[in-house]
């Protein structure tokens, strides 16, 4: 088969600079077969269609662009919250940072420490998810990232958690180049909440892997920004058990180049899996997010909300698919993404798709693209609100459909508040 | 109070005079009604006077306690204490009625240099004027106006009103679209709210809105002006006689 001469070359490129980290024999199987998988697929490249709105070239460069630490002076989202903590300094481990308590119904770990046991409960799920994700689409940054990330932290739930665990990213070194990778699996019943936030290099590569067995149920609530030079690629992929529950949201604010993957399985009945996302950003940003979601399953439901508001030429991509396989009957499945462009010069590129083979099922979505409500400007203006905070209102209720997808009201509450925060910081300068 | 003198007002879009010269003065503690037929111009003076988009002021003034209001964007003609009561109240999907109510009380406080109410005075305030109107905190925690009846929205607008205490109150058509039960209820809002130091403004087709929110003066408007003003009986006069007569005496 072989690839085009220029796509070789440049995969080569990148691969000769990496190394894949020590680790016991399954982990260096699995490395190198998804190191063999890299190398049939090559990188992306723009011209590739999956990449047509979003270059990727700055993912595949042997180094990375570097991207100023950013000094933000407020509290990290979360950081007040009652939470497990796991904290990475430009993806390396932070021991000292972390928690390392005991936590009843979990078992966390790191990932080259689970590595290093020859018999492990992760060898079952890393990069097996992954794997399964590359069809019928190939996602090579992933498949990259199982062969060479450095580390990760690795869960396994067997009943509730009784609080959250926070993965905090922290970004000190201007050209760092992290590749994390997360393994996460909830035994039957079990219940977890994961929270990331936190600028985590120059150029980050992430991917989670999420097993959630029958009856158990996962939530996702991440935060990325205000660093704008950061170029991060993630991936979640998910298997959904039956009667299981996943629900995954991400807030981004800021970012020259971010492009979200997740990759969702129904492979038992009845499950339930959300997916939102809400993002702002100015001039340079782009934004991608990338989602597909295989129904092989009865009655299950699925729900993508994104929401983008974009103001200075900024960029926000959607790529959003439902596949509901032959046997998929009673699917409910449902897409809307959604931006808001406060210029004329922003731009937002959607690509909905549904591919159904089940002839029994709910399907729909929508795409739009608008500007501000101008009769609802007027009207919080009339009531005293200046132009600036009222546009901010007009702003949060655009983005609130996907907030609300947050299960947990408390956390919504405060993603929205930090949100306000951001926008009333980014209209004072 | 309010005071308008020879206003000419243009659609900013296509070149078509709404109004042709309006005069109007309103003293402090005073209802003023405008009543008049479909296109005079009655609902194009309302958002003039608040700063809605869309119009040019071709000529002529209008002041708030002397202070020029044409001048002004719509938040700083609010703070000075002008306030529309809008014949179709607008829905803001995703913002809470509550957090709007309380924004924009502490905007315009913060506009005219006061301290902003504090989360507990601001909901022991919210609540009394919320019962008076019969709005119940299901309603003040809904988004604003989303999925509320004809009547809630008006209902909302009387409530914003008296979290506001405005000066000048304008009334547009708040009767349109309300049951009998509804009118007497948003009126009883309305009369709570009359002060020596408030004046209104009603809009309206109907003379019936009248009988509850009893007017002082009472101006016929007609092709963008204010034709004919009097007392409370010329709003009987329109109900008996249509405006025809009214206008061919005019002309």
């Amino acid at each position: 088969m072989g690839l085009p001469a220029a796509k070789q070359s440049m995969t080569e490129d990148r691969l000769n600079v990496l190394s894949i980290p020590m680790g016991g024999a399954w982990s260096d199987e699995a490395r190198q077969s998804a190191k063999a998988r890299v190398e049939a697929m090559g990188l992306p490249h723009r011209r590739d269609e999956y990449w047509k709105f979003t270059d990727p070239v700055r993912f595949v460069t042997p180094d990375p662009t570097p991207a100023k630490v950013f000094g933000a002076e407020e509290v990290p989202l979360f950081a007040e919250n009652d939470t497990y903590r796991v904290v990475f300094v430009d993806g390396i481990f932070d021991a000292e940072k972390s928690d390392s308590s005991v936590l009843e119904h979990v078992e966390i770990e790191r990932l080259s420490e689970c590595m290093k046991a020859d018999i492990h409960w992760v060898r079952d799920f890393y990069g097996v998810l992954e794997t399964d994700g590359q069809s019928p689409v190939e996602r090579p940054l992933a498949a990259l990232n199982t062969a060479y990330a450095t580390d990760g932290i690795c869960i396994r739930v067997t009943g509730k958690a009784p609080k959250p665990i926070s993965v905090e990213y922290l970004h000190e070194n201007e050209s760092s180049d992290a590749i994390l990778h997360h393994v996460i699996r909830l035994e039957e019943g079990a219940e977890l909440t994961v929270l990331e936030s936190g600028p985590a290099a120059a150029r980050f590569n992430k991917c989670m892997e999420v097993d959630v067995a029958d009856g158990a149920a996962f939530h996702h609530v991440r935060a990325q920004g205000r660093d704008h030079e950061r170029q991060t690629a993630t991936h979640i992929f998910a298997r959904l058990g039956k009667e299981s529950v996943f629900k995954s949201f991400t807030m981004t604010m800021n970012g020259v180049l971010t492009r979200n993957e997740v990759v969702i399985s129904f492979t038992g009945d009845d499950a339930v899996a959300h997916v939102a996302g809400a993002c702002m950003g100015d001039g340079d940003f782009h934004h991608d997010d990338t989602v597909f979601v295989t129904h092989d399953a009865l009655r299950c439901e699925s729900r993508q909300v994104f929401k983008k508001v974009l103001r200075n030429g900024a960029k926000g991509v959607f790529q959003g698919k439902i596949l509901v396989k032959k046997d998929a009957q009673k699917t409910d499945g449902y897409q809307i993404s959604q931006s808001l462009l406060l210029d004329d010069d922003s731009q937002f590129l959607a690509k909905p798709e549904l591919e159904i083979y089940a002839d029994d099922v709910v399907c729909s979505h929508g795409s739009t693209s608008g500007a501000i409500d101008e009769t609802g400007l007027f009207y919080l203006r009339s009531r005293g609100i200046p132009e600036g905070p009222a546009t901010d209102l007009m702003v949060i209720a655009f983005l609130a459909e996907a907030i609300d997808e947050i299960a947990d009201p408390d956390l919504a509450e405060e993603v929205s508040e930090r949100l306000q925060a951001w926008l009333s910081r980014r209209r004072n300068g | 109070m309010l005071e308008i003198k020879d206003l000419h007002v243009k659609l900013e879009e296509e070149d078509k005079q709404i109004l042709k010269g309006v005069d109007l003065k309103i003293e402090p503690g005073t209802v003023h009604a405008i009543m008049g037929p479909n296109g005079s111009g009655k609902s194009t003076l309302s958002y003039v006077l608040s700063g809605r988009d869309g119009y040019e002021v071709t000529g002529g003034e209008a002041s708030l306690e002397g202070a020029d209001l044409l001048d002004m964007d719509p938040e700083e003609r609010a703070a000075a204490g002008l306030f529309l009561a809008f014949q179709y109240p607008v829905e803001i999907p995703g913002v809470g009625n509550m957090t709007f109510l309380r924004t924009a009380v502490n905007a315009q406080r913060k506009a005219r240099g006061e301290n902003e109410l504090s989360a507990a005075d601001f909901l022991k305030l919210v609540r009394a004027e919320a019962k008076a109107l019969k709005i119940d905190a299901d309603m003040l925690k809904r988004p604003v106006n989303v999925g509320f009846s004809g009547g809630e929205k008006k209902r909302n607008e009387i409530l914003q009103m008296a979290m506001l205490q405005p000066k000048m109150c304008i009334l547009d058509e708040t009767d349109s679209g309300l049951d009998v039960d509804a009118m007497k209820l948003v009126s009883e809002g309305v009369n709570a709210l009359r002060s020596e130091g408030r004046s209104f403004l009603v809009i309206t087709h109907y003379q019936r809105l009248l009988d509850h929110i009893k007017p002082d003066v009472v101006h016929i408007m007609a092709a963008g002006r204010i034709v004919k003003s009097g007392g409370p009986e010329l709003a009987l006069e329109v109900e008996h006689n249509g405006y025809t007569d009214l206008l061919a005496e005019v002309v």
